[in-house]
């Protein structure tokens, strides 16, 4: 929003003498002109954004495999509509990082505001922090993964996918869930409709260990996780249901 | 969506930068909301005196605000003019002087009163607004601003946040309201009056009448969460505190950035991004219902 109709010139500076890794600057290009440039890059290059200061729509909608640093804290919808990057936020991330993910890896090393990893459809979110409010919801095949704690209403009407939570979850896991499945290290603040607590199955162990091992959240324990699901009673309307919805 | 934007400073050594530390700050959310824009300023009292902003219709003489002053409470009063905005200080009884400016409405409207505080509001963007009316030079201890996306009432610098119901009470507000009419006129059937139709303005006077009847502000606000239903995220401010609470769903976003200097809050971080040290800052979301109260 911030930079309307600005034209972008393509990639915006040359690798660093020297080294093979680039590097964009918030603090001298508008978003466009970044993401135009990340756009332009081959696959396989290491890229850097600097001085993001909470800069909304960092690195989306990228397709090419590229290994991305955004150096400090960044804003709303970071790396969202990818399908390809690897992405590291070395700070937190403001609203709906990886908003509709398609591919690829999106790390945070901080806290994510709210609305983590909504409707995303591919690769993994992993945020080393805590998740606020909402993390999750309507994810569509995703997988989020949250070190710390996770906010209120995580997981609402997710349909498809994984939600891992190493800390404590709040109030309204879950409300509405379809098939995603939810995995919390911690403790339980309340579920919200529909969803339930289920027995945990080797499936589910290996599941977690693999997201264990892949993230790094080595404070989670996979066979001491809760697993949290849909009931399933409120797929289709049903009138003895009606004060459940 | 509007932007909403909040400073206390704890270390005096950085009141004479006040302005020149929220004026970005408001700047950045200019794109959450560029229909009007919006500050309260608290800066010490003379004491003795109280402090009203007016705007006057263009082309009224800022003379006969005074003269109409002189006339009715006495010489002694100052006005400090910058455009259509002029800064009264008077050593009369603050009830005596709003009393006066109210016989001079519509071609003079009040748009802050009390001891501490300076309100300046108008329509247009927060860079715009900041440039005409000088925000970074201010002085001061705390900043209340807003950044307006218009949604269910006029344009205009009266239906601008931040709305001031009672003395040195600033209130601007990220959100709608839906039950807004209802407390409207309960609070109308009180006694009650209102400048607008905004909705925003009526979470103002509520906080104001739960004030008067004896409440602290962390109680008014609760009660606000109580009796008022909608979305919101809402920064209040008075002589010595800026609060704020966000509604259970929490659908309107806040960062608090809290340092041994200063306090500040936003809408989003970019806005906090150039306080100083704010890499050194604890930065958080507040909670949903929980409220939050700082004192100077």
């Amino acid at each position: 929003m911030d930079e309307v109709g600005r034209e972008a010139r393509g990639p915006a500076t040359a690798p660093a003498a020297g080294s093979d890794q680039v590097i964009l600057s918030c603090a001298e290009l508008p978003t466009r002109e970044i993401n135009g440039a990340l756009r332009a890059l081959p696959d396989g290059t290491s890229v850097v954004i600097t001085e993001p200061r909470g800069r909304h729509n960092l690195a989306v909608g990228l397709t090419n495999h590229l290994d991305l640093t955004i150096a400090g804290n960044s804003g709303y919808f970071t790396g969202g509509l990818s399908e390809g990057p690897d992405i590291t936020v070395d700070g937190f991330v403001g609203w709906s990082v990886g908003e509709n993910l398609m591919g690829g890896t999106i790390r945070v090393r901080g806290s994510a505001s709210q609305s983590a990893g909504s409707s995303a459809h591919g690769g993994l979110i992993a945020i080393e922090g805590g998740a606020s409010l909402r993390a999750g919801i309507s994810l569509k095949g995703g997988t989020v993964a949250i070190g710390g704690d996770a906010g209120a209403m995580c997981a609402f009407m997710a349909q498809a996918g994984i939600i891992l939570i190493g800390g404590d979850a709040g109030p309204g896991l879950g409300d509405s869930l379809y098939e995603a499945v939810i995995y919390v290290g911690g403790s339980l603040h309340g579920l919200g409709a529909d969803a339930q607590i289920e027995e945990l199955n080797d499936d589910d162990v290996l599941a977690v260990k693999r997201l264990v091992e892949l993230t790094g959240f080595d404070h989670i324990d996979p066979g001491n996780v809760k697993r949290v699901a849909s009931a399933r009673t409120l797929y289709h309307f049903d009138s003895a249901n009606f004060a459940a919805y | 969506m509007c932007g909403i934007v909040g400073l206390l400073i704890r270390d005096p050594a950085w009141e004479p930068e006040l302005g020149a530390l929220v004026a970005p700050m408001l700047s950045a959310m200019g794109d959450r909301g560029f229909d009007s824009t919006g500050i309260a300023i608290y800066r010490d009292a003379d004491p003795g005196r109280c402090r009203v902003t007016v705007h006057r219709r263009p082309g009224l003489a800022w003379s006969a605000v005074t003269t109409a002053l002189d006339a009715g409470v006495g010489p002694g009063t100052s006005l400090v003019s910058d455009g259509d905005i002029g800064a009264l200080s008077s050593p009369a009884p603050l009830e005596r002087v709003l009393s006066l400016l109210a016989g001079l409405a519509p071609a003079v409207v009040v748009a802050g009163f009390g001891h501490a505080v300076e309100v300046i509001k108008d329509t247009g963007n927060a860079a715009a607004v900041c440039t005409r009316y000088h925000v970074d030079r201010r002085q001061g201890y705390i900043a209340l601003g807003h950044t307006r996306m218009a949604t269910e009432s006029a344009v205009t610098a009266v239906h601008s946040h931040p709305f001031v119901p009672a003395a040195d009470l600033c209130l601007v507000h990220n959100g709608s309201f839906s039950n807004h009419a209802t407390v409207r006129r309960r609070l109308e059937a009180d006694g009650w009056t209102f400048d607008s139709d905004n909705d925003s303005e009526v979470a103002a006077r509520y906080i104001a009448s739960r004030l008067a009847q004896g409440d602290d502000l962390a109680e008014a606000v609760r009660w606000l969460t109580k009796e008022l239903d909608g979305f919101f995220t809402l920064a209040i401010s008075t002589a010595d505190s800026l609060a704020v609470v966000r509604d259970p769903i929490s659908c309107k976003p806040a960062v608090v950035a809290e340092t041994a200097s200063y306090v500040a809050v936003a809408s989003e971080y970019r806005a906090l991004a150039t306080l100083p040290r704010i890499e050194d800052a604890r930065v958080f979301e507040p909670s949903p219902e929980e409220i939050y109260l700082w004192t100077r």
